[in-house]
């Protein structure tokens, strides 16, 4: 079978997790892990995976004599900003797991049919790939006049850019809530718990709804859209049914429905309490396997 | 004669005790009656901060911004400060707050996780803004441990790092050696606070030994308004210190007349050392957490204080109120 080549720009953790990922693809051929330290563990690690590293960055990527098709971009927003208007000239289509913002939001499991030929795709946040989908499960029933989620990440997950950024994460998921989960107006609240052991990620998705909506259908709704995320991300469940509150002081006269969500990690190698890396990851790779079937249909 | 700045917090960490339902009107009395008993720092915000106002927290009946701008309005020579907790407000809800009138920003984060702040202290520092961090859930870490996470935030631009006991769990002793050790830790390089619950009844017992081991802030709430079984009293800290002869530069008679006369007539729900509240203390869990918890033993038909106390065997921390409604169902399941 045909596949599509292509390379993962930024070596640490996350760049790591998502070549084992993109190593069990059919339709992917991870080419290239490329970073900017030649003494980076990383790019170690990817050579024992048996993949070609480069410790020169996107120059040693773009100049390269086997060109990838996608880059899957894993540095940092600052990073990506820089190497994006590079990768679009040069033709090649990113996946960007930075916070940048620079290409339209997506999560693969509502809105990636409309971004297929994006020059650059951007996966929003670990927080808003766990529970966009839950927003957009219930705005494809009713209308969502408001939505919350919470995420709850383990302190050993939280890497220094979440942590000198957390702003960024609170206003870009927000912002994500909104564009791809259908809320009207939207907020995210991220919390970080330093319990030892870790504790598994967890995300709760509150959406105000009208008290006379098909509660039935929204729950149904949920439930298949859980189901569906849990086929790229194996981890991914509710600890309870759907929760249904009557309209409360302070609630404007709506009703609100509450998603409790786990995720834990597939173990690749990220440790199975980073659910909220894990989701990313493998979003990420979700992705690739959708934008490489569409260039593998489009070249059949 | 030594001296103690108290911040007093009725119209923040009182917001949870009133269910985020402050009026304008309550605001504007309020800061008038603590402004002139010579309270220096009045706080101003929704419980948890500014833009707590959510489902997950409670939404508040007038906007906070409101309240901060009348509060400003009204204070002659106090400050107003508000509450920030990264992950729930941001650098944006800061710029809006000082301009709304806020001159002071209280930059919250759990005991272990001081770096997320680091970002809105620059912010605050570069507004102009005295800064203050706030070390919640101080109990769960050793002093040493606590005094390293205060050294992030002054070095990030904190004035003043508080030991938070946000679950009103420290036991005399176990409060002033946090404070020592940040004394010793910052030197003369940042002032130390202390914020104390009365879960345990030991707020303003814990306040005097938090002083004597030289911190230099305290907070207060009249009549004790606050989250779990409240806050320690200000107008009982201003009657202590007076005794002991500590300067607060409050003064004894205006501030009592404001707690019995302007701040009770509006509680509707008086904290109180009730069995959750102290479940809150022993189990060391987050004090605003005790509302929600009855809220949901309500809906589930269980017990509020056995929420209470898994919620602290699991070690959750500030703001995952979320929680509560999952323990709670598993609580509720056969």
């Amino acid at each position: 079978m045909a596949r599509v080549p292509v390379a993962i720009l930024g070596s640490g953790n996350i760049g790591t997790d998502l070549a084992i990922k993109l190593l069990r693809s059919e339709r992917l051929e991870l080419t290239s892990v490329v970073g900017i330290d030649p003494e980076s563990e990383g790019l170690a690690r990817a050579r024992e995976l048996g993949v070609a590293t480069s410790a020169e960055g996107i120059d040693w990527l773009l100049d390269g004599p086997a060109r990838p098709e996608i880059v899957f971009e894993a540095t940092s927003a600052g990073a990506h900003r820089a190497n994006a208007p590079r990768l679009e000239a040069a033709g090649i289509q990113a996946v960007d797991l930075t916070p940048a913002a620079l290409g339209p939001f997506t999560v693969p499991v509502v809105n990636l049919g409309d971004h297929l030929a994006a020059p650059n795709v951007n996966l929003i946040s670990c927080g808003g790939q766990a529970t966009i989908p839950m927003v957009a499960a219930v705005s494809r029933v009713t209308a969502v006049p408001y939505a919350e989620i919470v995420a709850s990440v383990s302190s050993a997950s939280a890497g220094p850019g979440t942590r000198a950024n957390i702003d960024e994460f609170t206003q870009t998921t927000a912002r994500g809530v909104e564009l791809v989960g259908g809320a009207e107006r939207g907020r995210a609240i991220i919390i970080l718990n330093p319990a030892d052991p870790p504790l598994l990620m967890r995300n709760t998705v509150f959406a105000a709804v009208e008290p006379d909506a098909d509660r039935d259908a929204i729950a149904a709704s949920i439930e298949a859209m859980a189901a569906e995320v849990a086929q790229y991300v194996p981890g991914y469940r509710m600890t309870a049914p759907p929760q249904f509150d009557e309209p409360r002081e302070g609630w404007d006269g709506r009703a609100r429905v509450t998603v409790l969500l786990e995720v834990e990690g597939a173990g690749d190698f990220l440790p199975r309490h980073a659910g909220n890396l894990d989701v990313m990851t493998a979003a990420a790779a979700a992705v690739g396997e959708r934008l490489a079937a569409a260039r593998l249909g489009a070249a059949a | 004669m030594s001296g103690v700045r108290i911040t007093d917090t009725t119209l923040r960490d009182g917001s949870h005790a009133m269910a985020h339902r402050f009026t304008e009107r309550q605001v504007r009395d309020t800061v008038r009656a603590l402004d002139d008993a010579g309270v220096p720092v009045i706080e101003v915000a929704h419980g948890d901060g500014l833009a707590g106002s959510t489902f997950n927290y409670g939404f508040s009946l007038t906007d906070e911004l409101e309240l901060i701008a009348a509060a400003a309005d009204e204070a002659r020579r106090a400050r107003i400060a508000v509450l920030l907790v990264p992950g729930v407000g941001t650098v944006e809800d800061m710029r809006r707050a000082a301009d709304a009138g806020a001159a002071i920003v209280r930059v919250a984060t759990h005991c272990t996780e001081a770096d997320v702040a680091i970002q809105h202290f620059g912010a605050a520092r570069d507004l102009g803004l005295e800064t203050v961090g706030f070390l919640m859930l101080s109990h769960m870490v050793e002093p040493d441990m606590l005094a390293t996470q205060a050294r992030i935030m002054v070095d990030a631009g904190c004035h003043c790092p508080y030991v938070v006991d946000s679950a009103g769990a420290l036991v005399l002793e176990q409060a002033s050696d946090r404070v020592a050790a940040l004394v010793a830790e910052l030197g003369g390089d940042a002032q130390v606070g202390y914020h104390g619950h009365s879960n345990l009844a030991l707020g303003v017992a814990n306040s005097v030994l938090a002083q004597r081991a030289g911190a230099l802030q305290i907070d207060g709430s009249t009549r004790g308004l606050g989250a779990g079984a409240g806050n320690s009293p200000t107008e009982v800290l201003v009657a202590v210190f007076d005794r002991l002869g500590i300067d607060t530069g409050v003064d004894l008679p205006a501030i009592l007349a404001a707690a019995e006369e302007i701040v009770a007539p509006y509680i509707e729900r008086v904290p109180a050392m009730d069995r959750s509240s102290i479940v809150l203390g022993h189990a060391g869990a987050y004090s605003s957490f005790l509302i929600h918890a009855e809220r949901a033993a309500e809906r589930y038909d269980v017990a509020a204080h056995e929420i209470l106390a898994e919620v602290g065997r699991r070690g959750y921390v500030g703001g995952q109120e979320d929680m509560i409604i999952d323990i709670a169902l598993e609580l509720a399941r056969p």
